[in-house]
Order: C-alpha cells, then structure tokens, then sequence
C-alpha cells in the first residue's frame, strides 16, 4: 500500500523533472558551456537514480546510473558535448521515461533491458566515441513528441527486441503524454508567479473559510468524544488545515500601502519639475498593510490629495525662499494603524489655506450662513472645503480642483466608512488625515474577558499587561476622589474597570488584578479586566447600523468557536471610563458647549511639597514630569543640576521656594519628581515631594495668597489646592525668566488674551484668573475676532506678534459697531515696543510684567464701565 | 400561547392577483407578517454576545455564517410583555437596507398568502410603536395579521 503511494509519487515527480530536461538537453546543446544547466541536468538523472534503487527497479537504475557517469564527466569537463552524445542522452531519457510509463501501467519496469543502450552509454562513458549511431538518432534531439513512436519501431528494428514487449499499449495515451511533456516545460522556466484574481473570489473565499472554520468547531467538539484514534486524528488534520487555510485566504487581501504609494514619487517628481517646484517626497509607514478593497479605494483619493499638495500646497523655490523656509518642500505620507484604524497623514509645508478666504467664498456660494461661519472655527472653516459645489469654483483657495473636487476625496473615502479631515495653519502648510476603520482589515488583538464575556482589544493601543497578585498587591491601586489610579514606574495611570464602565456584572472576588495599559491617541490609561485569554489575528467585521452609535466599539470578530466577540474601541472606552476627558472633534460644535470648555475648564497637575500637601498648576505650562535618582542630581555655582537632554537643566526645591528654610523634603524622595517647565529654548525643573494627579475641571472657588510663590488658592477636585505662582518659581532660577507677585483688586472682567504662545497665555490666564478675571485666549487674530463675536469682552489684551497682526485686529474690531469700543491693550515682547503703530492701542505694556498687565487690564476695565459703554456681542 | 396556527396557509389561499405572500410570526399572542421576499431565513435560536450599552431592544449579535447579523427582541421593540422565562425564541433573519437582522420572535408561523382586498390601515386608535411599526392589518378569516414595518423595526434608537 505504502509502497504504492511512494511510487506514486516517484512517477509524478520524475515524468516533472523529465519535462524539463528535454528542453534542457537542447539548451545544453547550444550552451554547452553552462554548468548550471548541466549541474540541473545531472541532479535530475541523479534523483531518478537514487530512488529508483531504493524501489527495486534496476534496469532503470542501470540506464539512469550510465547517464548519470557521462554527465558527471560532463559536469567535471573531462570530456566535449557533441551532438551524439546529446543524442545518446536524449535517448536514454526516453528509454527511462517509456520505463516510468510501463512502471505507471503495470506496477513494474517490463522485461526490457535496453542492453544496446545500455552498452552504448557504457561504451560511450569508458571513452569511445559513441557506438553505432542508430538509424533513428537524428530524430531525438528535433523534439520529444516523434521519439516515442519510434521507440516502439527502433526497438523493433535495433534494439534486437528478444521480448520486443514495450510498445506502448494505447499509443494515444502515450501521444498524450507527449503533448503534456511538449507543454509543461515553459511553464517552471519562464516562472511567472503571480496570477491576477477577482476579489470577489476571494470574499467568497474568505466567506467559506469562516463557514469551514465553524464546521471544523463542531467536529473537534464531537471528536473529543469520540474513541476512535483514526477519527480523532483525520479531525486534528482538518483542524490544522483550515487553520492554515483560513490564514492564507486572509493573507491574499492584504496588500501593502506601498502598493499605492509606489506611483506616488513619479508622479511628485513629474508635477514639480511641471511647475517648477523642488518637493522631496517622503513616505513612512509603507508596509502598513490594508484590505484590497480598501487600498483599491483609497487610491483616487489620495493621488488626488498628494496632486493638490503638489500643485496649490506647495510654493515655488523663490517663494519659500521669501517667506524664510527652505527652498525644497516637503511632502510628507504617513500610514500606520492606531486605535483599530488605519491613518493616512498627507502633509506640505507648503503656504496653508486662509480660512477667511474659503470663509468668504462658501458664504457667497451660500454653502454657509454668514452668521453660522462666524462661529466656525478655523478648522471647521478649512475643512468647508470638502463640501461638494466648493471646489468646482474657480481658483478661489489653495486647493481649488482639478476637475474633480474634493468633496468627491471626502465622498470616496466615507463610502469606506473613514473620516477625512484637513488642518491647516496659513503660511505653515497643510495636512489631510484620512483615518480608515478596520472594518475589512485583519489586525492583531488581545483577547481579554471582563464581567463573563469576551472581549478584543486592537493590539496597537496595547503599551503593557501588568498584573497585581495577592492583598498587598490589592493596595497598589489608590483612590484619589472616588478615581483608582496606579503607580506606573512612579507616575499615576488612571484605572478603569471594564466591567463598569460596560455595565456588566462585577466579578467581587479576584485573586489577581489585570491591567492592561492602554494608550489612546496620546493619553495612557489602565483597563481592569478579569483575564488575560491571548493574542490573535482578528477579522474585524462591521457593526449592524443598530449599534453605529456606541463608540466603545471598534466592530465584532468572529472567534475560533464561531461566537462573535465585540472589538473594543480604545479611545471610546477611555472617553466613556472618564480617563479620557478629551473630546473628539466634534463636527459641529455648539456654542455654549464650547464655551464652558474653553472658559471655566482647565487642566491642572496636582503634586506635593513639603508641608503643602496639595499644590496645583495649570498643566497647559508643565513640559514634561520626569524621574532622576538622587545620585544624578549634582551641585554647580551653588545650584542644583541635573544633566536632561543632552543640557543641564537647573534644580528649583519648591518647597525652599514656598517655606524658605523649612525642611527640604524633595531631596529624600528616590527617584527626585520633577516638573519641567520650559519656554522652548530655557528649560528648568521643580523638585517636589510626588506628583499626585492630573485634573480637568472648572476651578470654582479662588482666594488669593500672600505667600510668595502662590498664586492662591481655588478647589480642585473638591479639595481646597494652593495654585503654585510660576513666575516667582522660575524668577528663582534668574537667567531673564520673567518676575511676577500676586497683587490687584478684584472685579469681575472678561479678558480676552490673544498671544501666539500658549505657554504665556496659560501664565497669564492663570494670573487674571486669580484676580477675578474671566478669561478667554485666542491664538490668532482670526480666533481673536470669532471669540470676540461670540462673547462679550471688556478688555482685548493682545500680542504685537500676534498671528494675522495685531494692528489689523484692532482695525478689524473699528470697523465692527459691535467691537469698536473695546480698549485693546497690546503687550511688547522681550524686544520692546517698537515705535510706529502703536496708536491705536489703548495702551501698552510689557508682556512679562504680569503685574503691570493685570494693573493695565483693570484700567482700561474700569474706564469702560466709567463711560457705560455696553459692548454688545453677537449673543443674546 | 400561539398553539391554534397553521391553517392559514390554506384558509387564506386565494387565486392569483390580488395577493400577496407573508411570512408569519408569532409575538405574545399576536400574529404578524412580514413580506416573504424580504425574509431571508429563518434559524433556531443560538447562543449570542451580548453587547454591552447597546439599546435594550439589540438582544445581541450572531454569527450568521461569518457575517455578523444583530439580533432584535422583537417583544421588546414593540413594547410587548417581556418572553416567560425558559422560552427560547426562534430567529426570522431579514434583509434590510444595511445587510441582514436577525428579528428574534416567538414561533415561526407559515407562509400565508392574502388577498389584497382585505387589507386595511392602521385603526386610528393604534398608539405608539405598535402605530409606528405595523403598517397595516389582514383580516383574515379568524385573527388578523399584522403587517410589520421591517425597514422601521429594525431601525433602533443610536445609542
């Protein structure tokens, strides 16, 4: 039986290689030279010998060991190719496969023993030329197909056939064979591996695949009752198979981005040296892979942006040279998954869009309400361009079409179910970013179970698994305000339970604690689950309609058991825990709404130090917290030092700061917590005892200090929190950081501060605030005037570098009944106030005397009410 | 409830034109209809995940041959007294706009064929979702049939 399937084989694989050796026969004719043909050539011969010794024919032995002395001689160039040696060898090729064909029929080789032959070939390997040519030989090296007939003749006529048996009993089949051996030899040669597919082949594939699985579940269910070792066998079989099959059936609609990317560089190249432009193409990510169909579909698309980018985005060499940026520029791609997405990031340094130009344009085609534009953001207002009826304009914008429009990009791209969306910053370029749901991509992901069911969580949002065993490890997580955190190598990740946050039954007793550490866009939060399971490639499939409103979900699996687990959306659950307070974009963002965020709420750090068991400071001025062990911390010109970055970044103990020679605790905690503030060119970094949390709220109560180095003191998580003064802090450290000290009279005034660096506006904001001041920031002289049409404003305080200029905001608040009786306080940099313009200002004021600022601010404040003019905003 | 059924198929068999093919249902006592064509298939019940916050009315989610189909308590959805315990409910998968949904009701009836002329609008005095979901009422020789809204049955409240 067994013998049977190896001689099988044997026949399958040799009537294969004896394919491939006629022709190569007559290539080695014309080659003689090639070694590798030969070495081919003898390796197959080689092969056929070998086994066929092993099964016990030994005429084909004898023929094929012969053939194979004379290619070893060949091989070794002992001896010259002749055209009768090819021939003798093309014979003794179709004696052994006129032998493979009787062993196919009848089981074994016949009685032939090709004596003639075989004394030829062992004539011809002793040396002597080979023997009498027979009359047949020219034939041989023209084709295989006519040999095989005349095997049968010459065997008749010259191999002296005592037992003249082998002719072939049905000549048909053997003209078949013939056919088959003509063909198949171009086939393995010319190799081309790859073959073109339908997709919807391969979806239908991909579908009984998933049927198969769950066929293949309940048979290894049923075996695993079953006794019979041959049936438990075949079904470990099956399951190995579908396994394998299952994967490699996902695999064949995975394609790398590159795919895509590849005609992207052409292209670049062409529409620069087109309009005259350098631009350097640089692509990240191209081996993230993407379902077919997906790729197929974001193709358009995005040769569409990158052309946009090209064409209108970027500047003329000249140009870039005048506006001060390098004369190549630069186009950035980027792709990578994250957060069970794929991200598509198209971005130019190029001139940006100026949002109150498309502002302009989508009211006159009357895409916008004038009223409903002016509450828009810029980036709202930018992104104005994916409406459809936008682009078709003439060249209105920096991105006006080609023909097609990008609300056809946009439409391409949500058909797909992704977002697309566009930021721009006028003068510094623009990026598209095209997020893409997994829903046809296969992703790796973390099987976890929470409160009785499974769950997946996408293996990209996954930083660490930590896991607490026993009581005292119970204790590691701590409490701050009803909130569990954990202390993640000395900083505090927020915790969430799974379990809660979903509503599902709370498994009380755990003898361990799982956390899995996630990240979410750039926040890391710890989910609790109740087990670990493992890691899995995972078909994400979509979610019915029904459920298109939960963002906790990312879409479902189908698991190897055939039951459905839902994919966790990272990002939602941490939103939907409170880990996450961050909102989404919205896509339309409601004025009151906005307002309470932007107004009252502000991110705090709360920390400890020395006898202040709670200090705070608005987060939006710490760069970085970081950990140094104590033996780092070094002493130069009287200070403490610590080598950060490649520069040495000064020490400041607050609590030397807040209680001149009271104990300094900061030097016994090891590793020393530090806060690091920094301006973006001088860094410096605050020792304090420990760093207790991260809130964001809206900070309620205020009472104002007389300590140095407090501002005052607010309620910050229902807990009464001193608000650190970070100007004395950093006047400590001298080297030109700017001095400040608490003063000023309170008086409610709303403030509208337009600076370019948040860093100073948070130091700003932080100081009026203090005074009683509402305050509200605007980056730019387009976000100054939204803000301004928004609320009502008593005092402008803006920044002479301010983004879009400082005199035009003014001149734009003159012209606006509404605004024009606003005082305006401009603030001079470090340089000064430069002479000129400054006329229209109320007054002006350094920038970083935040005392006189706030004085200045009061001023102007009360001078307005003197006069009772009501300035009247937009809202009622 | 629901054990008098069945006839219908041959009781309301009416010669052709005028009418048209339901498949039926049984929910809490009440006899409903959807139009056969838009009735994919019709399945045991089989183990579900439930999804966690998802509307009360999503009884969970099943592997419909590797396509992942919603099932919907249809008592819940029409506001009906909740199932005994212990019933399992049969599952009428149906084709909507979004792919299939799998409608979890009772007990299957057959497939009844109705004369048009005995159709007839919603009674005024129908409130709520029962108005909103039934399209209209068969009156067939004993009971009435009720015709589901299956674009509207399965359109659930986001979350």
């Amino acid at each position: 039986m067994e013998e049977q399937e190896i001689i099988r084989e044997f026949l399958i694989e040799s009537h294969e290689n004896l394919a491939r050796l006629d022709q190569e026969m007559v290539e080695l004719e014309k080659r003689p030279q090639d070694t590798c043909l030969l070495a081919s050539i003898f390796r197959t011969i080689h092969t056929i010998k070998g086994t066929c010794g092993f099964l016990g024919f030994t005429t084909l032995e004898a023929v094929t060991h012969l053939t194979e002395n004379i290619l070893n001689q060949l091989r070794n160039g002992e001896r010259v190719l002749t055209p009768e040696l090819v021939s003798l060898i093309l014979e003794a090729v179709d004696a052994v496969k006129a032998m493979l064909d009787r062993i196919e029929r009848t089981g074994g080789e016949g009685e032939e023993t090709y004596q003639d032959l075989r004394g030829r070939l062992e004539a011809a390997w002793r040396g002597s030329a080979p023997a009498p040519p027979r009359p047949v030989e020219q034939a041989a090296p023209q084709e295989a197909a006519p040999p095989r007939t005349e095997t049968a003749d010459a065997g008749a006529s010259s191999t002296k056939p005592p037992e003249a048996a082998p002719p072939p009993a049905r000549p048909e089949e053997s003209a078949e064979a013939n056919a088959e051996a003509e063909v198949v030899p171009r086939g393995p040669s010319v190799a081309d591996t790859t073959i073109r597919v339908d997709v919807g082949l391969l979806d239908k594939l991909m579908n009984l695949v998933g049927e198969l699985v769950l066929a293949r579940n309940q048979i290894l269910q049923f075996s695993a009752r079953q006794e019979d070792a041959v049936f438990n066998a075949t079904s470990q079989r099956l399951n190995l198979i579908t396994t394998q099959l299952q994967e490699g059936v996902m695999k064949t609609r995975m394609q790398p981005i590159r795919t895509v990317w590849n005609k992207l560089p052409r292209m670049v190249r062409d529409l620069a040296s087109g309009c005259g432009k350098q631009i350097e193409l640089e692509m990240e990510g191209a081996e993230t892979e993407l379902d077919r169909s997906i790729i197929e579909a974001i193709k358009d698309p995005l040769t569409h942006i990158v052309r946009n980018s090209c064409d209108h985005g970027l500047e003329t060499p000249e140009e870039r040279v005048r506006a001060g940026k390098p004369p190549v520029g630069r186009l950035t791609l980027r792709a990578y998954h994250e957060g069970g997405q794929v991200n598509i990031e198209i971005s130019d340094d190029g001139r940006g869009i100026d949002p109150e130009r498309v502002k302009a344009k989508a009211i006159q085609k009357g895409l916008v309400r004038p009223e409903q534009a002016e509450r828009m953001s810029e980036r709202e207002l930018v992104n104005l361009l994916f409406l459809p009826g936008f682009s078709t304009a003439e060249r209105v914008t920096n991105i006006s079409g080609r023909g097609v429009g990008l609300d056809v990009v946009k439409t391409n791209i949500e058909k797909i179910g992704g977002v697309v969306d566009l930021t721009s910053r006028k003068g510094e370029g623009t990026t598209v970013r095209i997020k893409i749901p997994l829903t046809l991509a296969i992703i790796p992901g973390l099987v976890i179970t929470s409160g009785g069911e499974r769950f997946v969580i996408p293996q990209v949002s996954l930083l660490e698994l930590i896991r607490l065993e026993g009581e005292a490890a119970r204790k590691q997580i701590e409490w701050i305000h009803g909130t569990p955190v954990y202390r993640r190598r000395g900083t505090l990740l927020p915790i969430a339970y799974l379990n809660r946050v979903l509503g599902l039954k709370d498994d009380a007793e755990r003898e361990a604690i799982n956390i899995v550490v996630l990240q979410a866009e750039d926040r890391q939060f710890g989910l609790v689950v109740d087990a670990i399971s493992d890691t899995q490639e995972i078909v994400v499939k979509p979610l019915g309609k029904q459920l298109k409103g939960l963002n906790c979900y990312a879409g479902a699996t189908i698991m190897g058991d055939g039951r459905v687990a839902l994919i966790l959306d990272v990002l939602g659950i941490g939103q939907l825990a409170g880990v996450i307070t961050e909102r989404r974009e919205q896509a339309v963002t409601e004025v009151e709404q906005a307002e309470t965020t932007v107004e009252q709420r502000q991110t705090f750090l709360l920390f400890r130090a020395g006898s202040f068991e709670r200090l705070g400071i608005p987060l939006a001025l710490v760069a970085r917290l970081e950990e140094f062990p104590q033996s780092r911390i070094e002493r130069a010109g009287g200070r403490l030092v610590v080598q950060y970055r490649g520069r040495i970044l000064p020490l400041v103990p607050l609590s030397q700061i807040l209680e001149p020679g009271g104990e300094d605790t900061a030097s016994r905690q090891d590793p020393a917590q530090v806060i690091v503030f920094s301006d973006g060119e001088r860094s410096v970094g605050v020792l304090v005892d420990q760093i207790l949390d991260i809130v964001e709220e809206a900070v309620e109560v205020r009472e104002q200090s007389g300590r140095k180095g407090l501002l005052g003191s607010a309620v910050i998580g229902g807990k009464v929190t001193d608000i650190v003064d970070l100007g004395a802090v950093l006047e400590r450290v001298g080297e030109g950081w700017l001095g400040s000290a608490p003063g000023g009279q309170r008086s409610s005034r709303r403030v509208l501060l337009a600076d370019p660096s948040a860093f100073w506006l948070g130091m700003a904001r932080c100081r009026l605030e203090m005074a009683g001041h509402r305050v509200l920031e605007a980056g730019s002289r387009e976000e100054a005037l939204a803000r301004l049409k928004q609320h009502r404003v008593d005092v402008v305080a803006v920044a002479l570098d301010l983004p879009g200029g400082a005199g035009e905001l003014v001149a734009a608040m003159r012209r606006d009944p509404a605004l024009a009786a606003i005082p305006v306080l401009a603030l001079a940099g470090a340089a000064g106030a430069p002479g000129g313009e400054l006329e229209q200002f109320a007054a002006c004021q350094a920038k970083f005397d935040q005392d006189a600022v706030a004085a200045s601010i009061e001023r102007l404040a009360a001078a307005v009410r003197a006069s009772q003019i009501e300035a009247v905003g937009a809202r009622s | 409830m629901a054990t008098v059924l069945k006839q219908e198929s041959s009781g309301a068999a009416v010669e052709a034109g005028g009418t048209q093919q339901y498949a039926t249902f049984y929910l809490d006592g009440f006899f409903f209809g959807i139009e056969v064509l838009q009735v994919q298939e019709v399945l045991r019940y089989q183990e579900m995940t439930r999804v966690p916050l998802a509307p009360e009315v999503v009884e969970g989610l099943i592997n419909l041959r590797g396509q992942i189909v919603t099932a919907i308590d249809m008592r819940k959805r029409l506001k009906l007294r909740p199932r005994p315990e212990g019933m399992l409910p049969m599952s009428m998968v149906v084709r909507g706009a979004d792919g299939a949904v799998s409608l979890l009701v009772d007990e299957i009836g057959d497939v009844v064929e109705v004369d048009r002329e005995s159709f007839e609008r919603p009674p005024e005095n129908l409130e709520g979702v029962a108005r909103e979901l039934i399209r209209g009422v068969y009156k067939l020789r004993d009971r009435l049939l009720l015709v589901l809204d299956t674009e509207r049955a399965v359109e659930v409240g986001h979350g």
